[in-house]
Formats: C-alpha cells, structure tokens, sequence
C-alpha cells in the first residue's frame, strides 16, 4: 500500500515538474519569441497556416456527437474538442442563447457553411482548410482555401467600412510582435460554427496574430456584440504553418457542389416537358 | 517488344517535333516592353519590381480585330472616337418593361468601361499574333471537340431546365474573364496585386478569386490536381513577371480552349499608371499555333469591395423560378383550351 502510494506520489510529483517546465517553456516561447523580419522591417508572418482543432464544429466544449446524414455515418459524425473560448462558454444574452439553441436544432437548413457561403471572421481562420498570409508594407493579404474567402488588411489608409459584407472590413497596425487587426462592417449572416454560435450586425472583431516560434502563431480574438452578448469575450488558439515544401492554396469552389441543394427544386420537371 | 519500342520512339519525335514548335511562347519571342524615357520602375523593399495596387484592364479594344480592318494600329484620334461611339452604345438607356431594363443598369450604377478607369490602346485588336490579329484556326480534332461540346450543350436543354444550364458568371462559379489569362469583363475588371518576397498575388475583384503565384522555383503541381484557374508558377526576368499556368480543368475555356491550355503571361511596369500585360495561349488540342495578346493594365483608385456573388444570387433563384411559372402558365392555358 504505502510504496504504492509512495510511487503514485513520485510520479504525480514528476508529472508536476514536467507540467511546471513546459508551462515555463510555453510562456517563454509566447513572450520571449522575435519573428524573422521582413525586408521592410516587420514581424513577417507569410507563410500558409491552418488551425488544428474542432472550433468549426462548436467553438465552446463539446463531446463527440453524431452527425446529420445518417447514411454518411462516422465519417461525418462530430469530433469532440475542448473549445477555443476563454473560461469556456459564450456569454449570451437570455433571448440570443434561445435564438443560438434554434439555429442548432435548424442547423441543416440554417448553417451558412452548408450552402457554401462566406464563412466570415474569424470562423475563416479555424476552418479545417489552410489560408495564406501574404505581406506587403501597405496590404495583409489573407487567401482562404475554403470558398476562396480574401480579406484585405489595410495596414495603410484606415477608412470606416463602406458597407456591411460577410468578410467585414479590416484595419491593421503592428503592436511590437503582435499584428493587430480591427475588423467591422458584417453583415448578420455569418456563423462562429457549426453549432449555430452568431452574431449580429454590429460585431467587432480585435484579432491579434502573435509569432510564438518558427513554425505557430497565437491567435487570440477578442468579440463584441451587445446585441447578442452580455460583455465581450475572447478566445485563443495556436495556428499551425503548413511545412510541405509544396504546400499550396488550392480551389476548394463549393458553389458548383451546393447548386442542387439550392436550386434542384426548380429544375424542369419531364412531365412539363411536353409544352 | 521491337515494335512497342518502335511506336515509342516515334511518339518521342513528335513529342520532341511538337514541343520545337511550342516551346518558345510567341510573346517570350518578342522583346518584353521598356519603361519609358525617365521612369524608373520601383522597388519593393525586397528589391523586386512593385506593382502593389490597384488596377483596371477595362478596355473596349477587340479580342480579335475586326472584319475590315486593317493595321495593328489605329491612330490617337481613331481610338478616341471610337471609345466615345462604344461609350454612347453602352450607356444606351434600355426600354422600360425588356429583360434588358430590369437587369443592372450599368450607367445608373457607373458600371460602364467609360466610367471607371479605361485601359486605352491603339491597337486594333488584343490579339498581335498571328499577326492578322485573330485566333488561329482550329485542329481536326478542336473542331471536334467543339461539335461534341454543342452536342452535349443541346443534350442538357434549354438555359433555364436547370441550374447547371446557365452560364458560369450566372451561377457565381468564376467570371469567363477571371483566367488566366485575365481578360477585361463587361464591368469591374480590377485588379488588386500585393507581393512578398516569395509570392505574387492578384486579387480578381469578380467573385473575389485571389491567384497566388509562387516565385520560389517549385514544380509544377501534380497533373491530377486540376482547377478551374489552373496551377500557376511564376518568376522575374529582368524586371518582367513571367508566369505560367497550367493544370486547368477546361471547363472554363476561353474561346474554346481545352484543358490542355498552357498560358504564359508577362506582367512589365512601363511607366507609373501602367502594366503591359501580355499572354501566349498554347493549346495544341484546339488551335494549330499559339496566339497571343497584349492589354494594359491602368492604375485605378482603390478598394475593391467584396463581390459575394453567390451569397446574393437572387437572379439565377428568380430566373429559374420565373421559368417554371411560365411552363406552369402554359400548361393551364393548354388544358383550359382543351376543355372549352
């Protein structure tokens, strides 16, 4: 018993060493970490990356769950996740908590990603599908693979949005390491997941892309909307650079995919053919 | 087994045979454009030459140069007349109750070519070469893959049957001129470019469709991976980006191209308000030669807005419900004949 106990307390005693260094090692990696420069002199941070977690299935923690198509099985069944929202949940107003429960429960007809719409910020960023950074001193070009979403970071000329869009309108500036990106102008279409998390039209973004070592980037969002929440609330996770030597934004355009879920029921049907 | 060595040895002749008479793009032939007299070409902080911007090829100068004409050049004077004539026609006001009035009222919304930036030219047509300024003919076997494809286009119906029926640009799947190579369209041809050190990217303003093209030397991609803008590699030459483009999956042809086209296109600031853009189009499956084209691209006045095209397509939801009224109308008024 006692040598058990006495072994067990080692190696939880181990297991809190290792914890403690790597914390220190992550925090030292985080704050300590001075990305390549650009030849104009900035944190360059071009490459092409793509986050690995399950936030477009449910951006809040969630177990593994069934999926929709039946007939599709496992294969499209949801994997579980811990979550990319700090403290873990989504500080809703009571109505707007009602309003994402039916988007949930609506969620086959409802999801924006189903029909192969704009996917908006920062869903885009943690779909499961790569974007690529492209940086010049005057424009941030972030290229999604998903639907071709493109935004256009103004780091130069700051203007108010023009109009509402699903991409929003995006203003950066540097904040020493970090890439700050200020983002308004939505439109009220887009979704946070899968799982029916929204936002209305007045959403404001505050992205922050942070180098943490040659190959990840930290990515923390800060969200405001006092129509749909009771405070704003932020969430964080690593991205990841796709190291392939051949790594490549392809076409992944879904419009072609999604036409018959839209518009098949307006195809000429053989009995009218006889006109 | 002497045979099939046989067989493919003559097969690697006119491999060889063939890539003698393409491998040398037209366009690469002819000199790359100059700055001109006392304009020097900007640099990127890389040290590259910089075309970050924003960029219109609007342009009413022909594809192909017209029947009757003859030259490659009109004279200043003969251009601004005849972009004031194509002005006039395009600002036409449509007759109240036509499909044509219901659609965008191009002028209304300062979406015609003379309202936004033009990309002027003297030529007589886009095309330089052949040097008559019109598409070489076809292959045998183009001019059979044209009769299929209209074979198969009256196979699927009418335009309205279906949704798969209507054009490309109607269904918000890519504009006809997104490209490569990137021609002007009826409105918004612009163009955003930024660069990196290791990549160029072109930002096409319809249907928000970005190009990136790596300068890094790499391969092309692997001939599986087909797209409707192809895979694209580029790299400097002199101050000249050249890139080339293949991998296409062919169903977003220009003038019939197939998915074998090759495009090579070269990209020379000549002066502060303009990019000479040419491109050679090689595809020995449709054309006996490559043809090639040369467009300017203007300096136009930022942004581009967002174009979410399919997001809003009401029209292709509308036209095809419109469709469907009317058979239904029909019918009722066969079966009302047919009763009295």
């Amino acid at each position: 018993m006692r040598d058990r106990f006495g072994r067990r307390a080692t190696t939880t005693a181990i297991i809190a060493v290792v914890l403690l260094l790597s914390v220190t090692i992550a925090t030292a990696q985080e704050t300590d970490y001075l990305a390549p420069r650009t030849a104009a002199g900035n944190p360059d941070l071009n490459g092409i990356w793509q986050s690995i977690n399950t936030a477009n299935w449910n951006i809040e923690p969630h177990a593994a769950a069934p999926g929709l198509a039946r007939e599709l099985g496992a294969s499209a069944a949801v994997p579980p996740g811990l979550g990319i929202v700090d403290g873990g949940e989504i500080p809703y107003l009571p109505q707007a908590l009602a309003q994402r429960d039916e988007n949930f429960a609506n969620r086959l007809d409802l999801d924006p990603e189903i029909k192969c719409y704009l996917p908006g910020v920062p869903r885009a960023t943690y779909m499961p599908f790569p974007f690529q950074i492209i940086q010049s001193t005057q424009h941030i070009m972030m290229v999604h693979e998903y639907a071709g979403a493109v935004r256009t970071i103004y780091m130069e000329n700051h203007t108010l949005p023009p109009a509402p869009s699903w991409m929003g309108w995006s203003n950066g500036s540097w904040d020493g390491e970090t890439l700050v990106i200020d983002t308004r102008g939505f439109n009220d279409q887009t979704w946070f997941d899968r799982a029916g998390n929204f936002h209305s039209d007045a959403l404001h973004v505050t992205e922050r892309f942070t180098a943490r070592s040659a190959d990840t980037l930290m990515y923390e969002v800060t969200i405001e909307d006092s129509n749909v929440f009771t405070r704003p609330w932020t969430m964080s996770m690593p991205l990841y650079r796709r190291v392939e030597a051949n790594a490549e934004i392809l076409e992944f355009r879904c419009v072609e995919f999604v036409e018959d879920l839209i518009y098949g029921h307006l195809r000429k049907q053989p009995d009218s053919q006889s006109q | 087994m002497h045979h099939r060595f046989i067989s493919s040895g003559s097969i690697a002749a006119t491999v060889i045979a063939m890539s003698l008479l393409t491998a040398n793009p037209v366009a690469a032939q002819t000199p790359d454009p100059t700055p001109v007299a006392g304009y020097t070409v900007p640099r990127t902080a890389d040290g590259q030459p910089d075309f970050e911007g924003f960029w219109s090829n609007a342009t009413y100068t022909p594809l192909q140069r017209r029947d009757g004409v003859a030259g490659e050049f009109y004279t200043a004077e003969e251009v601004a007349a005849s972009e004031a004539r194509a002005a006039e026609r395009e600002s036409a006001q449509t007759v109240p109750g036509t499909t044509a009035d219901v659609h965008y009222d191009f002028t209304q919304f300062g979406l015609d070519r003379s309202q936004s930036t033009l990309a002027s030219s003297l030529r007589t047509s886009l095309i330089f070469d052949p040097p008559d300024g019109r598409i070489p003919p076809r292959t045998t076997a183009g001019e059979r893959i044209m009769a299929q494809r209209e074979e198969q286009a009256r196979l699927r119906g009418g335009r309205f049957d279906a949704v798969e029926n209507n054009q490309l640009s109607d269904r918000c799947i890519i504009m006809g001129g997104a490209g490569p190579p990137m021609m002007n369209m009826v409105y918004n041809s612009n163009y955003q470019i930024v660069q990196s050190r290791d990549y160029v990217m072109f930002l096409i303003e319809m249907i928000h469709d970005a190009r990136i093209i790596p300068l890094d030397g790499r391969e092309q991609a692997d001939a599986n991976v087909r797209q409707w803008m192809g895979t694209s590699r580029g790299h400097w030459e002199g101050d000249t980006l050249v890139v080339e483009t293949a991998n296409f999956n062919g169903k977003n042809p220009i003038r019939g191209s197939t998915e074998n086209m090759i495009v090579t296109e070269r990209f020379t600031r000549v002066d502060d308000e303009t990019i000479v853009y040419r491109f050679t189009i090689d595809d020995a499956s449709m054309w006996t030669r490559p043809w090639s084209a040369e467009l300017p691209m203007k300096k136009t006045i930022g942004p581009l807005f967002e174009h979410a095209c399919h997001e809003g397509n009401y029209g292709l939801y509308n036209t095809l419900v419109g469709a469907r009224r009317e058979e239904r109308l029909a019918a009722e008024a066969a079966a009302a004949l047919k009763s009295n």
